[in-house]
């Protein structure tokens, strides 16, 4: 791969069955792309906890991808409510997510203890009352 | 053990047939937690749940999960059968209940594959 490939998602905060579609599109590039199958799998995990979380917690954002030869760079973005405390948020089976999302299969506080787990590197920019930014990559070598 | 193999052993309805029917599965998860499900199953899985949203297709796609079998003969809509057809994966049913489907695939040598154990 010559230069890096880019690509952009509008990912919508009023429809949880589409929540994932930015991440299946991404998995489906990077196989096309003839990534490594454990690399797609990390990617596509690590993604779709964040697409999820996008979409119970803030209503929705954006995801941009850049596609190199040698990384995967995911940037979540949102204007949501912002994370008060990013460790308190870090602890497995810790969740904000309300009672609903629970009958939906999410909501048991693993979504970002999943996604530090599947990349190699994870940061969390945020604010309260402005919005997230989630930043991960995940190295394809 | 098959695909093939769990419809015999489950007594399992075959609700959409898109997909490997053959292809190998080393280990399952019975779990109505999707983030469970991301965090701990590994690949070539089979799925049984009793959730029954297109987050579970979705899930099961993202893990490489081939298989997923809805047990209680809970049984999916339009919606969720079109996306698993879609990602090919193999969608069962079967009237057993999670504790006694697991069960039934344990015995006949299917194991968690989960880190833990």
């Amino acid at each position: 791969m010559s230069q890096a490939i880019e690509l952009h998602y509008e990912v919508p905060g009023d429809d949880f069955t589409r929540a994932g579609e930015a991440s299946s599109a991404v998995k489906r590039t990077l196989k096309k792309l003839g990534f490594k199958a454990d690399v797609i799998r990390r990617v596509a995990i690590a993604m779709y906890e964040g697409e999820i979380n996008m979409v119970i917690h803030a209503g929705g954002g954006e995801a941009d991808v850049e596609v190199t030869s040698d990384r995967i760079y995911i940037v979540l973005s949102d204007h949501g409510p912002g994370i008060p405390d990013v460790d308190l948020a870090m602890k497995e089976g810790y969740s904000t997510a309300p009672d609903n999302v629970r009958t939906l299969g999410f909501g048991a506080g693993m979504g970002l203890p999943n996604i530090k787990k599947y990349t190699d590197e994870m940061v969390i920019e945020t604010e309260i009352g402005k919005g997230t930014k989630l930043i991960m990559t995940v190295l394809a070598s | 053990m098959t695909v093939n193999d769990i419809i015999r052993i489950l007594e399992a309805d075959v609700i959409s047939d898109v997909g490997d029917m053959d292809s190998e599965v080393h280990t399952a998860c019975g779990s109505d937690m999707m983030s469970d499900v991301l965090a701990f199953v590994k690949d070539q899985s089979v799925l049984l749940t009793g959730l029954v949203n297109p987050q579970v297709v979705r899930t099961a796609d993202m893990m490489e999960i081939r298989c997923i079998v809805f047990v209680r003969n809970k049984t999916p809509d339009e919606s969720i059968l079109e996306l698993a057809q879609e990602r090919e994966i193999v969608l069962l049913k079967t009237r057993f209940r999670m504790f006694t489907a697991c069960g039934l695939l344990y015995s006949n040598g299917l194991r968690g594959g989960c880190e833990l154990e």
